[in-house]
């Protein structure tokens, strides 16, 4: 179940799943974190395809398998035509030319004790092209592109800001002219200012180059802006993909209204104006994830079948094939989710605590405030 | 009377490379029960500023005053900071797993908090009173979770429950240095509003320091824009977003991609932030300023009134009414139309 899409695909994923084992408990009982769990997704040629979601719902995962820089334990992988799921390390050797990563850290992902020359130079080291005269200058070329001062070759990475640390990786990652680049939170660690210097920057390469993107952040603004598909994960599972503008406008699932709703907007009128749907308590364990929809536990529209089956990824609501949705209740366009209380048995949800200072979206008794007032001030 | 009134505050540190001066000249206030949103990127000084007047930049060179409800806290001894901070001022970090001891129970370090400045408190009594302040904040099974250690808290229950604990005495002011930034959104707008409903109740000033516009446009009234230790902007919370003065704010701004469909290229400000060693003597946003005046690199403008709401404050050349500076930046755009094109090494 994948978006269907007419265009020339270049990474078509089909049912990934990737698990990290867990020893502990009491027994020495083999747990798994199950990181990524059957994610199925489509991306065409020269596009940006967003992934947002919070921490722990296995997007970085999710990236690092595209890159095969984790095995995956099942699943199928097909990149530019080629089944690269299974390649052995050898194998693979040629396809990471084509596929290359661009990290948050940009402290941390570039080592301090060796010039940033030799650092944008690796990628022809290892693969035995250029070498000498010739590397320096194709590095320099790099360097200038991405626009940096191609004099500033001998120098360490601490000698540069963040953006420019971000920008030395952007060149490492251009080395061959790669056909997918997999930008994992890539603006996430810089000042505003600068996170549109690198925005702009990637932009532009996308036309010079035609590259694909695959941009995974948790800023949902920045998403928005440079992604042509957004797929929405939570808990290893993708729960809505579909066309950007079609995720902000015609959310379907409603983990994407509490999410779209939770994100600050930087306007004090559209900030008074929307009512923000505060999603109860944190997200559960990917150890053992909640039955049936992932979300159940903390969706204020969850009924029975929530708890017990799991719904498919597919098109909700008359939507086309462009607008994949995994809910069993989909949320229609100017529904608002206060008006719903969950139908399911207490037992299956987070719920508030009474006399909590946290509204409460999902259903018990709404918090009182004189209450609280009483509570705070009598002890 | 503010609750909080800095004048004139400098702090530098003496490093191997030089004096850094963090924060250069800073004056503010903050009125009791309203929140006071300081916005600035890295090594503009607004954690800095905050820290060095609850006595936790040791080492730093300080000048200037902070008066708060009448004592000047900058001249206070520490023996007086320490009955004030926590009591009368709280403080939430960034980052709540470095902030909550990992050796001790969460309840136990509200309860230490609570003794240390309630003496008539008994043990019990200091339980119950922690359990009940996690339980306001929302952290479920309160009884029980107030006996757990902070590894066993996801992270937006430590911040949850560092709130808890900077509330626990009833603070007059709330100090919180991004207090959400390591948190997700949904757990960021859960956060959000129980510092808000907080304040509802007890009516307690908050500062909050943030690098996101978009916390600011929620919470905050009034907003202190900072820039290479220096206080660029304040105006109230509207006006700063629809009426600004000062062109780093407008930079900062329009950098944001906007929250539509449109994919227009963002708009960044060329150039890199100031070192803090040996600042420049005019305004430190000159090299980066599309509008830059040959005064602005030797002189730094004060913080004046600006444009026609009251409390609006920029420390800019540019003429401060509305209609002089449209022209003022007009002649400058076209005498040098280098302008905000370009992304700056």
């Amino acid at each position: 179940m994948t978006v269907t899409t007419d265009g020339d695909v270049i990474l078509e994923i089909e049912n990934v799943v990737k698990h990290f084992p867990v020893r502990g408990g009491v027994f020495r009982r083999k747990d798994y974190v199950h990181a990524v769990d059957g994610v199925n997704l489509s991306v065409r040629r020269g596009t940006t395809f967003g992934i947002v979601g919070e921490t722990g719902c296995g997007k970085s995962t999710l990236a690092r398998c595209i890159a095969r820089l984790y095995d995956l334990t099942s699943g199928r992988i097909e990149f530019d035509g080629k089944d690269i799921s299974t390649l052995s390390t050898g194998k693979m050797r040629p396809v990471r030319r084509e596929i290359q990563m661009i990290f948050q850290d940009p402290y941390g992902s570039l080592n301090p004790r060796r010039r940033v020359g030799s650092i944008i130079g690796d990628p022809f080291a290892i693969h035995g092209i250029a070498s000498g005269a010739d590397r320096k200058k194709r590095v320099q070329e790099l360097m200038e592109r991405v626009g940096l001062n191609p004099e500033h070759f001998n120098r360490f990475p601490a000698e540069f800001s963040g953006g420019q640390r971000q920008r030395i990786g952007v060149a490492r990652a251009l080395a061959f002219q790669p056909k997918l680049i997999i930008c994992d939170e890539p603006v996430s660690a810089l000042d505003v200012s600068i996170q549109a210097q690198v925005i702009n920057l990637l932009a532009d390469l996308q036309s010079e180059f035609g590259l694909t993107y695959i941009f995974i952040a948790h800023d949902l603004s920045v998403v928005r802006h440079v992604s042509d598909q957004i797929a929405v994960m939570y808990l290893g599972k993708i729960t809505e993909v579909t066309r950007a503008e079609k995720l902000f406008t015609t959310a379907r699932h409603p983990y994407t209204g509490a999410l779209l709703s939770a994100v600050p907007v930087p306007d004090p009128d559209q900030s008074d104006r929307r009512e923000q749907i505060i999603l109860v308590g944190d997200v559960p364990s990917p150890i053992a994830p909640p039955s049936g929809c992932r979300f159940h536990p903390r969706c204020p529209k969850a009924v029975q079948q929530c708890v017990t089956d799991e719904p498919a990824l597919e098109s909700r609501l008359g939507d086309g094939p462009d607008h994949l949705a995994a809910c069993h209740r989909p949320m229609a366009v100017g529904e608002n989710l206060h008006d719903f209380r969950p139908a399911i048995d207490s037992s299956e949800r987070i719920i508030e605590v009474p006399g909590s200072l946290l509204p409460d979206d999902a259903g018990a008794a709404p918090a009182d405030p004189v209450r609280a007032q009483a509570e705070g001030s009598d002890a | 009377m503010a609750l909080l009134e800095v004048e004139n505050l400098e702090v530098s540190f003496r490093t191997a490379d030089g004096v850094v001066r963090a924060v250069r000249d800073i004056s503010y206030h903050v009125e009791a029960g309203k929140t006071l949103g300081i916005v600035g990127e890295s090594g503009s000084g607004k954690s800095v500023s905050t820290q060095t007047i609850m006595g936790l930049t040791r080492g730093a060179q300080v000048s200037g005053r902070a008066i708060f409800a009448g004592q000047d806290l900058l001249a206070a001894s520490s023996a007086q900071l320490q009955e004030i901070r926590g009591a009368k001022i709280g403080m939430i970090f960034q980052d709540p797993l470095s902030s909550l001891h990992p050796y001790y129970r969460v309840g136990w370090q509200i309860v230490e908090m609570i003794r240390l400045h309630d003496k008539a408190m008994n043990k019990e009594q200091a339980w119950a009173r922690a359990a009940e302040l996690l339980g306001l904040v929302g952290i479920p099974q309160p009884e029980r979770r107030v006996r757990d250690f902070p590894h066993q808290f996801s992270g937006g229950m430590r911040q949850r429950a560092m709130i808890a604990m900077a509330m626990a005495l009833n603070p007059a002011l709330l100090i919180a240095d991004e207090p959400t930034t390591a948190l997700d959104v949904t757990v960021q707008a859960q956060v959000l509003r129980v510092i808000r409903r907080m304040q509802e109740l007890f009516g307690t000033a908050v500062i909050l320091i943030t690098h996101d516009l978009g916390v600011i446009a929620d919470v905050a009234d009034e907003v202190l824009v900072m820039y290479g230790g220096k206080v660029m902007e304040r105006a109230d919370r509207r006006t700063l977003f629809y009426q600004c003065h000062h062109p780093y704010t407008e930079g900062l701004l329009q950098s944001l991609p906007a929250y539509d469909s449109s994919r227009e290229r963002l708009r960044p400000i060329p150039g890199q932030p100031p070192s803090l060693l040996t600042p420049p003597p005019g305004c430190p946003f000159a090299p980066r300023c599309p509008y830059v005046m040959d005064r602005c690199r030797t002189e730094m403008p004060a913080l004046d009134p600006a444009g026609e709401t009251p409390g609006h404050l920029s420390a800019c050349w540019l003429p401060h009414q509305s209609a002089e500076r449209e022209q003022a930046r007009r002649q400058v755009m076209e005498a040098e139309p280098a302008g905000s094109t370009g992304a700056g090494a």
